[in-house]
């Protein structure tokens, strides 16, 4: 009797075992089949879209002629602004939070709040650029607005990925160099800053490549525009590749979904070898340390 | 003599410089602090503006949102409840999927395998937005519509909700998987030795011990859906209504303040001034969900 309950039990072990097993895989391939089914779905729509025409034309109300070069150029310029403003202040403030900081209630504070921001909606950041950039700082709906917004934006993230890469740095370097007379500032840039520089830079690009990609902030400092230009300059106003890619999916003409889905290729193909770069860096630079 | 007030000089401004340094370093670290007040001044001086206009009560209270039709009714709670309704069927689907997804990683996945599935996975977590959104609009809704819900509007909280879902399950994996690596092996090894099987050591042991990075892993996913806006933009729709039913159109917060940024409503006018005290709530929710997270994350985190 108790021998047949053990195995009846065993029955029911192996086959619950079987059945979360099962669960499991069938979970990790829903993500997995997803991913596939959506980049498939974009390119599939987008390819025949695809040529020489729609990366030189700007936008047109007739789907044939139209083009995506203004947006480019857009996105080019906010992540070439944006990465000269935020690298040097979220690298600094990374500096500060790791190497110089005493233990007090201040920077306690600070830590907290950086936490804090990261979870910030990103069309809040929107808003903020809006009331600040755009109305009292006089900047309009440009390129140097735009910048502003995205750098507030992806700094938590820069100085926590900073913040990451100068801890792993071992202490014994900074004891080796203030036992040789170094001042803080010649330990920081010396030693701290070159071993901590691939992680950095690594983060940063991530970071940057979140900001390309990011529409939400952007439609509140730009609102809809029809730019028919290449911005010449920080002041000029824009459009860039996620709000154009919005734009053509909320027109009903089907053509446009086909425009859409042709902008999707292009950012993912920008933001792919962005990280590409990314990893490249990294590696170059971890082979040179050693 | 001269040398040695030379060298008294140099050290001077090397002190100097050091001191000039780390005020720099400093005011660099100081920009979070005021991005924080910035945040807080810009939504509270815009918003009280608003609330001059609108009392403050109808706005949390009442439950109709028309501020650009007559009659004009400035209730908050329809757009709170899109955003709910959304968050709600989103980690329907990311609550199980990235849990399973962090059990097999963590768990059943040989090394190998699992070197190669959680980057790929992670993918999901860097496609921007708006490509959700196309992929919400012009695959998963005629999907539905012509295979399930023959009924369907094309703009719903459904097709929204189900690839938000999507968008935020590498970060319930990835962390939850973190939560679990960092359950010591003997945990493991000592279930084994009483013959417990490897689901039982991955349900009873496994998980209960990484609870509390599980659950702070849901709330960050969480608080990522409440402020998510392109998807719900391009696939929840325009209208702000209270309803059980996901297959409606709705519209979340988020997808409110897009839709007066694109120029729905004249520069400065009340309408306009509706996304500052929209943002207002919209921020007050995520920080309450923030807080709430950082605060499980700290009263159950255990170290082993």
């Amino acid at each position: 009797m108790a021998v047949k309950n053990v195995r009846r039990s065993n029955l029911t072990r192996s086959i619950k075992g079987v059945v979360v097993y099962a669960f499991c895989v069938t979970t990790i391939l829903i993500g997995l089949i997803s991913l596939a089914a959506l980049l498939f779905d974009t390119f599939q729509d987008g390819l025949p879209w695809l040529s020489l025409r729609f990366l030189t034309n700007f936008w047109s109300r007739h789907p044939e002629e139209a083009g995506i070069v203004a947006a480019l150029a857009g996105s080019i310029w906010i992540i070439g602004l944006t990465a000269a403003f935020s690298f040097p202040l979220g690298v600094s403030a990374a500096l500060y939070l790791e190497e110089y900081a005493s233990k007090n209630w201040f920077t306690s504070f600070i830590r907290l709040n950086i936490a804090n921001l990261a979870g910030v909606p990103s069309i809040v950041y929107g808003i903020l650029g809006l009331g600040l950039f755009v109305e009292a700082l006089a900047l309009g709906r440009s390129l140097m607005a735009g910048a502003l917004t995205m750098t507030l934006l992806i700094l938590p993230t820069i100085i926590i990925a900073s913040q990451e890469a100068i801890r792993s740095v071992p202490r014994a370097y900074r004891e080796g160099a203030y036992a040789l007379g170094a001042t803080p500032w010649q330990v920081t840039r010396g030693v701290v800053l070159p071993q901590a520089f691939p992680g950095i830079l690594t983060g940063t690009i991530l970071a940057l490549s979140r900001a390309i990609g990011e529409a939400a902030p952007l439609i509140v400092i730009s609102g809809l525009v029809y730019v028919r230009f290449v911005p010449t300059g920080p002041l000029d106003s824009f459009t860039v590749m996620p709000l154009q890619i919005f734009n053509w999916v909320t027109l009903p003409q089907p053509e446009f979904r086909g425009l859409a889905a042709a902008g999707i290729t292009v950012l993912l193909a920008v933001l792919l070898s962005m990280n590409s770069i990314a990893i490249y860096i990294r590696n170059r630079y971890q082979k040179r340390a050693r | 003599m001269k040398s040695k007030s030379r060298a008294k000089a140099k050290k001077t401004t090397r002190k100097i410089k050091e001191k000039i340094i780390e005020r720099l370093l400093f005011a660099s670290a100081t920009v979070s602090v005021i991005t924080t007040l910035a945040i807080l001044g810009v939504l509270l001086f815009e918003a009280i503006g608003f609330f001059r206009q609108v009392s403050i009560i109808e706005f949390f209270t009442g439950t109709k949102w028309t501020p650009l039709i007559q009659p004009q009714h400035f209730g908050v709670i329809p757009l709170i409840w899109g955003t709910i309704l959304v968050t709600t069927i989103a980690l329907g689907v990311a609550a199980p999927v990235g849990l399973g997804s962090a059990i097999f990683l963590s768990e059943y996945a040989p090394d190998k395998l699992r070197r190669i599935v959680k980057p790929v996975l992670e993918l999901l977590a860097g496609v921007p937005t708006v490509v959700y959104g196309y992929f919400a609009l012009t695959f998963i809704t005629p999907f539905l519509k012509q295979n399930v819900f023959l009924e369907m509007i094309v703009f719903n909280a459904l097709s929204a909700g189900l690839v938000m879902g999507i968008m935020i399950i590498p970060m319930i994996s990835s962390l939850s998987e973190d939560a679990m690596l960092a359950v010591p092996q003997s945990f493991r090894e000592g279930a084994y030795a009483l013959g417990a099987r490897k689901h039982e050591v991955a349900l009873r042991v496994v998980i209960p011990s990484a609870l509390s990075g599980i659950v702070a892993s849901f709330i960050l996913a969480i608080s990522r859906a409440i402020g998510e806006t392109m998807i719900v933009s391009i696939a929840g729709g325009s209208t702000a209504r209270l309803t059980l039913n996901p297959l409606e159109s709705i519209q979340t917060m988020t997808a409110y303040i897009a839709q007066i940024s694109l120029g729905e409503a004249p520069f400065g006018s009340l309408e306009y001034r509706t996304i500052f005290s929209v943002g207002l709530t919209l921020f007050l929710m995520t920080l309450a969900v923030n807080l709430f997270g950082q605060w499980v994350a700290k009263r159950y985190w255990k170290r082993y």
